[in-house]
């Protein structure tokens, strides 16, 4: 199927309309922030409007990629311009469409100085973001992936808080380096693709049927997931994190949480696992270990947090450590319970961040001492706010619930034990964002500027609106999501199995016998 | 108009006599021209690299030898003799500002430039030890002179006094190198060595061989500057006039590979064992000390010239993989390097120029917002040298660490790639300062002389449209290392 809009498919159109857009607005005068911040909007909007067909038009039921394009780009080298998407891929196109949207929204009065640079950063990462979830060859993922950094870097660096240099640096650093072991791999896997062949290709659907001998995979499955490791975070790279977050404006928080920790998460599902299916079932015992510590410490270090903000970032270390949890345990319930939840994140994260962003522009402050009794001056605030904590926690009705239930309902089938300790991660994070709740909007005003507070403003609502909605729908039926997950799912489940069989004792041997189709969740 | 048929042994070198011929010219000129009409001959220079290009890109796809098999007309020298020809054009355009507000003699500086430029084509062609010793000292003796230009300064007579003196001891090891080769194998000509070493197995003396390579491979680690023969680059890019500076990362450092690059795979390729591990060591040295060094300096010219330390490590890469991939990956990294460095020079040159500060790093603060095409500019060619797409620069590592993986040298590739992650860091540096900073002091408008804007424009389109398109450079690349092994 090739859709096609204004002549360009529809893939190519999504990654680079972007791009285009950013070159209109360095067209547009400096002087008029107003134009550029609204054409910047409609760029941001109509890419969103147009990866819609993506999710109606997908069918549910083919397996293997959908849209795909394909044209050669250095025959020389086996390098092809090559995109495509599945279930997975799919929701975190529009989500990063939709984030991306509500978070230029966001910056219309956050952002007033260097405006234009700003959005046309902004723009430009929306198109990095999307080249790599479109990209099925090695070499133009790797680009798009790298391409992404210097924008954020930017956008931390240039609109950021005091320690932003800092944290920029960091960020960058911890990112490159990750990155650049995985090339290594990248080009290690060529060249073996090539030695068991005599093809050269950067193809990953071509390179997903190397043949390795298990001590390569090991190696290499370690040093792709070091990279994604950095990136979602995990538990012990995840220190850039809490600094990046801390100190970008909100909108760069928003798409921090929101998609560039979904890469890692990506990066998994796409790279690491069906490259190296037999090496990631070795490491599985590792990564549920940290991805445990992940979820516990998250959450204690979160708990002590004096700022709103950091609260939120070190939850997304708990949170990411749940989806890490789901895709590790092998079955069905796991793998779309980790990726749902990892939309999720997104959105309550996302909508946090854009909480906790509105609540700065009114005080210039985040710390939880200086607010109090904000629900009488704030009513609508404090609603909106009270229903994306609530997501977060995973209140059943809300989309938060779905993703941890089925999370845990795998674990649990895989590992009892497993599954009680992750729990814990969940009854945790209701202390922490309850505890912050109640010592920010309930209680007696305490400091003389919390009073008169103007609520919501109109556009304010309108960012904030968008993401809920997704939240209550996804929380009230959840089905049109998981079914275009389906097909991929297990698609990507047969593939762990089929090459695991012939091992001897597989690790997580308890969800083996389980039949794909067991969808008892649901 | 076709004056020297290809044929002829002439024809052979024709874009090497029309380099020559109007450096000489030149110095004629200067004679009669009246004082301010001296500079004409900056446009008479670029005239002849121009027509010299012309007539080597239509020498592309010949072979021939000639003059008693000393000199040889093939792809790679093609390619090489193109690369020259291309930095020295935009050399020439960079050193028109700095020509017109240092009082210096014009008309010299240019006959030295193209001198220079004819010693590394004929460093390119060599096929024989003498002829490329003859090329090196004719590069070499042009570059002290340039080096020193600003006699003024004495920082410039440093860096000339510095360089003579190093450089001169450098050429005497190579030049004993080559007589202690010619010793145990009885010639000079590259491909009657690499016979002697292949048939006469237990015939030659192998201490005298091997201390004979080892000596030449001495005076090509000073001519690149290879940790531990790297310590005069840091002085010598600091003190010369900036376009030299420029000039002498691009063009005899590409030069001094090419050399290399035939000495060791034609001559010494049959003994690739010997000397492969050597360089890998100092391969993983050279990367290391300029990447860590670069990291503490305050200069901008003494960071790029430990950055041009470093990236001499990246080119050996392919030197110690070998083969097909490895010559390829050296020189399509050569190409790179010669593009997006001197775009970096072209924009420390302008701000130079312009009085915006000087080489310090600081005076980088707030430049971003303030020139955001010099900023977005800069920005670029920062980020190919430090190997982040869509880039030349990645292009070229990508190649580089491809080759070093495909002929098992992981852990090279590893360390090159964290070294990579390494440059990042002072790389980006300039960014934090040019978008992360305020400006210390009220920056005046600027603008661009027209020679400048050109070179920049050219240096970015190269960076950019072989990061996107990198297919027809490879190919080329690739095409120079089928002379090698033919």
């Amino acid at each position: 199927m090739t859709l096609t809009i204004l002549g360009v498919p529809i893939l190519t159109f999504l990654t680079f309309f972007p791009t285009v857009g950013a070159l209109l607005i360095l067209l547009l005068p400096s002087s008029k922030p107003r134009t550029v911040r609204v054409t910047a909007f409609l760029v941001s909007l109509f890419t969103f409007a147009a990866s819609i067909p993506l999710f109606t038009l997908f069918d549910s039921t083919q397996r293997g990629m959908q849209f795909t394009e394909q044209s050669a780009w250095v025959p020389d080298l086996g390098i092809t311009y090559h995109m495509g998407l599945d279930g997975i891929s799919m929701l975190l196109i529009l989500l990063t469409t939709l984030l991306t949207a509500v978070s230029i929204l966001a910056s219309f009065s956050a952002i007033t100085t260097r405006v234009k640079a700003y959005m046309v950063t902004f723009l430009l990462l929306e198109t990095g973001m999307i080249g790599v979830f479109v990209s099925l060859d090695l070499f133009l993922f790797y680009i798009f992936w790298e391409v992404m950094l210097i924008p954020m870097y930017l956008l931390i660096g240039v609109w950021g808080g005091p320690r932003r240099v800092y944290a920029a640096v960091k960020f960058i650093l911890y990112t490159v380096a990750g990155s650049l072991v995985m090339l290594v791999g990248i080009l290690k896997l060529y060249v073996a693709h090539h030695a068991t062949t005599g093809v050269y290709t950067f193809d990953l659907l071509q390179l997903y049927d190397t043949a390795l001998d298990p001590g390569t995979q090991l190696w290499l499955f370690g040093a792709f997931a070091l990279a994604f490791a950095i990136k979602v975070p995990m538990f012990p790279f995840h220190t850039w994190l809490p600094d990046a977050h801390v100190e970008a404006p909100t909108a760069g928080s928003v798409i921090l949480a929101g998609v560039l920790l979904k890469m890692g998460v990506y990066g998994f599902l796409r790279f690491a696992v069906p490259l190296f299916p037999e090496a990631a079932m070795t490491y599985t015992p590792w990564i549920i270990g940290l991805a445990l510590i992940g979820i516990i410490y998250g959450a204690l270090v979160a708990m002590v947090q004096r700022d709103v903000k950091k609260l939120v970032a070190y939850s997304s270390v708990s949170h990411l450590g749940f989806v890490m949890l789901g895709l590790f345990v092998w079955n069905v319930q796991g793998l779309s319970g980790g990726i749902l939840q990892s939309i999720n994140h997104g959105l309550s994260t996302g909508a946090l961040f854009l909480a906790v962003g509105i609540l700065y522009e009114r005080r210039h402050t985040r710390e939880i001492a200086d607010f109090g009794g904000l629900s009488e001056t704030l009513p609508w605030f404090a609603a909106l706010f009270m229903i994306v904590c609530l997501s977060s926690i995973g209140l059943p009705g809300l989309n938060g619930f779905i993703g941890e239930f089925l999370v845990l309902l795998g674990a649990f089938r895989a590992w009892p034990l497993v599954s009680a300790i992750a729990a814990v991660g969940v009854i945790l994070a209701a202390v922490y964002l309850l505890w912050m709740y109640q010592r920010v909007m309930f209680g007696p005003i305490t400091h003389e500027k919390n009073r008169g507070l103007p609520d919501l403003t109109k556009r304010e609502f309108w960012t904030l609106a968008p993401v809920i909605l997704l939240i209550i729908w996804i929380g009230v039926y959840p089905n049109p999501f998981l079914r275009r997950l389906d097909v991929s799912v297990s698609e990507l489940l047969g593939r762990v199995r089929t090459h695991t069989l012939s091992l001897k004792a597989p690790p997580a041997s308890p969800s083996m016998a389980v039949p794909a189709s067991a969808e008892g969740a649901k | 108009m076709n004056l020297l048929p290809i044929s002829t042994p002439l024809g052979m070198i024709e874009p090497l006599l029309i380099v020559c011929g109007v450096g000489f010219a030149i110095l004629l000129l200067d004679l009669v021209l009246p004082h301010s009409k001296k500079h004409w001959t900056g446009t008479i220079a670029l005239a002849g690299v121009a027509w010299a290009f012309v007539r080597a890109v239509g020498q592309w796809g010949l072979e021939q030898r000639g003059y008693a098999d000393m000199v040889v007309l093939d792809d790679l020298a093609t390619l090489f003799n193109l690369l020259f020809l291309a930095s020295t054009f935009v050399t020439i355009l960079l050193s028109e500002p700095f020509l017109r507000s240092e009082t210096v003699e014009q008309t010299e500086y240019y006959a030295l430039l193209l001198f220079c430029t004819a010693g590394m084509m004929l460093l390119a062609s060599a096929l024989d030890l003498i002829t490329l010793f003859l090329g090196i000292e004719v590069l070499s003796i042009s570059l002290y002179v340039l080096a020193g230009y600003r006699r003024g300064s004495d920082a410039s007579n440093e860096a000339a006094m510095k360089y003579f003196l190093l450089g001169a001891f450098a050429s005497a090891i190579l030049l004993y190198g080559i007589a202690l080769t010619y010793g145990a194998t009885a010639t000079t000509n590259l491909s009657k060595i690499a016979e002697a070493l292949t048939t006469a197995e237990a015939a030659f003396p192998a201490g005298l061989l091997l201390a004979g390579m080892a000596m030449i491979l001495i005076g090509f680690a000073f001519k690149v500057a290879l940790v531990p023969f790297h310590m005069w680059t840091p002085d010598v890019y600091e003190g010369a006039p900036t376009p030299i500076t420029a000039f002498m990362s691009a063009g005899p450092k590409a030069a001094a590979f090419a050399a290399f690059l035939r000495t060791f795979f034609v001559a010494f390729g049959p003994i690739h064992g010997d000397w492969n591990m050597l360089l890998s060591v100092i391969a993983a040295l050279t990367m290391t000390v300029g990447n860590v060094a670069a990291i503490a300096q305050t200069n901008v010219k003494r960071m790029l010239a430990y950055s041009s330390i470093a990236h001499s490590g990246y080119v050996l890469i392919g030197l110690v993989a070998g083969g097909n991939a490895g010559g390829t990956g050296a020189i399509f990294y050569l190409l790179a390097y010669t593009a997006m460095n001197l775009g970096a020079f072209a924009v420390v040159i302008l701000l130079e120029h312009r009085g915006v500060g000087g080489d310090e790093l600081r005076d980088y603060a707030g430049l971003g917002f303030r020139y955001p095409l010099i900023g977005a500019t800069l920005s670029l060619f920062m980020i190919s040298l430090s190997g982040i797409p869509p880039t030349v620069g990645f292009v070229g590592k990508l190649y580089l660490f491809g080759a070093a993986v495909q002929t098992g040298h992981i852990p090279l590739a590893v360390i090159g790639v964290l070294n990579s992650a390494v440059s990042v860091f002072y790389y980006l540096r300039l960014l934090v300062l040019m978008y992360m900073r305020e400006p210390g002091e009220v920056l005046p408008p600027i603008r661009v002389p027209a020679a400048i804007g050109a070179a920049l424009l050219a240096t970015s389109v190269a960076t950019l449209g072989v990061g996107i398109f990198p297919g027809g450079w490879m190919e080329a690349a690739r095409q120079g290392v089928r002379a090698l092994f033919s």
